[in-house]
């Protein structure tokens, strides 16, 4: 279903300690070679860095979703009681601001909760069905692994991926071809 | 290391373990049934089905039904609602604060405490939607566009902004919590056996991968879902007491109100986790996990909120009386020495008592003692929220009118089916999903498990001579035979 041809050739590098697979992505990064994909059971402190990743920006889609609803909520509130429907309660202003703050401030939160969660599973591919290509069934137990996509690669690259990856630390390294059939679940 | 926690700290993780094993218990009890787990679902779905079966004799036959009369015109439905919220807070509490102040303790216990804040709120959430009476105009309180004018909600009301601060906190809790079970499902996918297990954890898992891009988000989302959530739960239970406040009735307006919710709210949903986690922890064997340290934990939260309570208790007694203002005088004297002097006597005792055995660190750390003070806990704050509502109401200021507030069964039922209703969406909750964060927990791992701690003490005691730091942790010794 993809238009661009996805890659099946990989291969798998299994790390059981996460220090160690710490060190090992940076001396893999510094003698150059692309890590296609990074597989962890748990959020690893300091991965993002060692990957040279920069930061997310979720936070500032966040912080505009939260602005949305801020602006939303006043606004709202302020064309109901003011313009649309002024009512005289006891002839107190018009436009009670101090009432308004907390349906504001719930408002802005949740438009900011939702919003965010929305962005992060589109950014994440989280939808509720889709069926990811698992590379390894333990990335998400007890093992930490670096993919490399070796399609088209010649046989002293491929033997060079795996060299690095044994010889800093990996308990195990291994060819992983994703058949028609697997493709075809996913 | 990234993170430094000191090794004379008691470890959060207890015995020998390592990844693998960590998935194995804690996925486990998900994939079998515990013993005695549908007699539970029997028995809490039956008060489940009561609980409906009640709500349709309200709605049938109207309101009148409750023990409700022209005096007295809010008595249990709206104690249920602030104690079942009250509960749900901790939830938030142990997830988005303790995330705040990087207390791992945390990690044992927050997946449970936040599904516990959802069925809590989901139960509360009943007890005014069935008061509006005509339950299929609810929709009423939301602004909407209508052709009556169009007539907007009242935008000045306390009870407009709780209708915003209730669906708002249920959805971020919602969010917040499934953000965090994600990557656990898919835990359970990667080691699912049949076919239709694996596609249905799939569906839940929402097809994660657990890349490092994703944990990179992942990591950024629970932080400022922490950072909206803190501000959020403080506001939601300061809006419930807004309830009260903003009215002119002696015994609910005041100033106080605020804070004292908060405090009370914490308290009693800390103590709802220990009656709930102290059962979990033992039928699943999650002991390792949920150890004493936690609880230990909690138990000062409780004697702190426990306190603060108190203090607020007597800090209005004493405002009452300072006041010099006749009708609050007697509000208070009558709250504590009238009609209602049992309720407010279960009250002190529970609330503000019995958490003070919690000074001492043998009760703090007592299994069968935390057990039975959660329950105190929990039934002094029931009790907590029956005296602000009922004994203001019962005695108002005119002497022809005063009343005394007897339950119907329906009542009762409503009250008691609220609980089985929680109680079922609990089992089916600790049946199907992983009670622990098993990702967070193994995020902890390096640092705070016992093996982690044995395994820096082995290397220091290369270096040192010997010395080792921790002996207690038993884990040495086995080494060392």
């Amino acid at each position: 279903m993809a238009t661009v041809k996805e890659s099946n050739n990989f291969i798998l590098g299994l790390w059981d300690h996460e220090e160690v697979f710490l060190h090992a992505i940076e001396h893999i990064r510094h003698d150059g070679l692309e890590i296609f994909e990074t597989l962890t059971p748990f959020p690893v402190h300091g991965l993002e860095d060692a990957l040279g990743y920069r930061a997310t920006r979720l936070h500032t889609a966040g912080f505009m979703f939260g602005a949305t609803g801020t602006t939303l909520a006043l606004s709202f509130m302020s064309w109901v009681m003011v313009t649309n429907y002024p009512l005289d309660i006891g002839g107190k202003p018009y436009w009670p601001l101090p009432s308004f703050i907390p349906i504001t401030f719930e408002l802005t939160v949740l438009f900011a909760s939702v919003g965010m969660v929305l962005t992060y599973c589109v950014r994440n591919k989280l939808i509720p069905g889709y069926v990811p290509r698992i590379y390894d069934k333990r990335t998400t137990d007890d093992r930490f692994a670096l993919v490399f996509d070796i399609e088209g690669k010649s046989a002293t690259e491929i033997e060079k991926i795996k060299s690095l990856c044994s010889g800093n630390g990996a308990v195990e390294v291994k060819n992983r071809v994703f058949t028609e059939n697997e493709n075809l679940q996913s | 290391m990234h993170a430094y926690e000191s090794d004379f700290r008691e470890p959060l993780i207890n015995g020998d373990k390592n990844y693998t094993i960590i998935t194995d218990e804690l996925v486990r009890p998900t994939e079998k049934t515990y013993r005695g787990w549908w007699l539970m679902l029997l028995v809490f779905g039956s008060l489940a089905g009561f609980f409906v079966f009640c709500l349709c004799w309200t709605v049938f036959y109207g309101i009148g039904v409750w023990g409700l009369n022209k005096t007295i015109d809010w008595a249990w439905d709206i104690t249920n609602f602030v104690w079942w919220i009250g509960i749900g807070h901790a939830g938030t509490l142990i997830s988005a604060i303790l995330l705040l102040f990087r207390q791992r303790f945390r990690t044992g216990i927050n997946r449970a405490a936040e599904a516990m804040t959802i069925f809590a709120v989901i139960c509360a959430g009943m007890f005014p939607v069935f008061h509006m009476g005509r339950v299929w105009d609810a929709f009423f309180i939301f602004p909407y566009p209508n052709t009556r004018g169009p007539v907007w909600v009242n935008f000045n009301s306390p009870l407009l902004w709780d209708v915003f601060a209730i669906s708002t906190y249920f959805t971020v809790s919602l969010l917040f919590w499934y953000s965090g079970l994600m990557p656990d499902f898919a835990t359970i996918r990667d080691r699912a056996k049949g076919k239709y297990r694996k596609m249905a954890y799939n569906i839940l898992s929402f097809g994660w991968m657990g890349t490092a891009k994703q944990w990179q988000r992942f990591e950024s989302l629970s932080l400022i879902l922490a950072g909206l959530s803190t501000p959020l739960v403080l506001s939601v239970h300061t809006i419930v007491s807004f309830d009260f406040a903003t009215s002119v009735i002696p015994g609910w307006h005041t100033t106080i109100f605020p804070p004292y919710f908060v405090a009370g709210a914490i308290f009693s949903g800390f103590a709802m986790v220990e009656t709930l986690m102290l059962i979990v922890r033992k039928v699943f064997h999650l002991e390792d996990y949920i150890t004493i340290n936690h609880i230990e934990s909690m138990n000062k939260i409780i004697v702190l909120t426990g306190s603060i309570v108190g203090i607020a208790y007597i800090t209005e007694l004493f405002i009452a009386w300072y006041s010099g203002f006749l009708y609050e005088q007697f509000a208070f004297y009558n709250r504590a020495l009238g009609k209602y002097w049992w309720a407010y006597t279960m009250m002190m005792s529970c609330n503000v008592l019995s958490p003070q055995l919690y000074w001492f660190k043998p009760f703090r750390r007592n299994l069968y003692i935390t057990f039975i003070l959660s329950i105190f806990v929990n039934i002094g704050m029931w009790f907590e929220r029956f005296v602000i509502i009922v004994t203001s109401l019962a005695d108002d200021y005119l002497p022809s009118s005063w009343s005394y507030f007897q339950p119907t069964w329906v009542d009762i039922g409503l009250f008691v089916g609220s609980i089985g209703l929680f109680m079922t969406l609990f089992l089916l909750f600790s049946r199907f999903f992983p009670v622990i964060a098993i990702a967070e927990v193994k995020a902890i791992f390096r640092i705070s498990s016992a093996t982690a701690k044995a395994e820096r003490a082995k290397e220091a005691g290369k270096s040192n001579g010997g010395f080792v730091g921790h002996t207690t942790f038993g884990i040495l010794d086995k080494d060392a035979k």
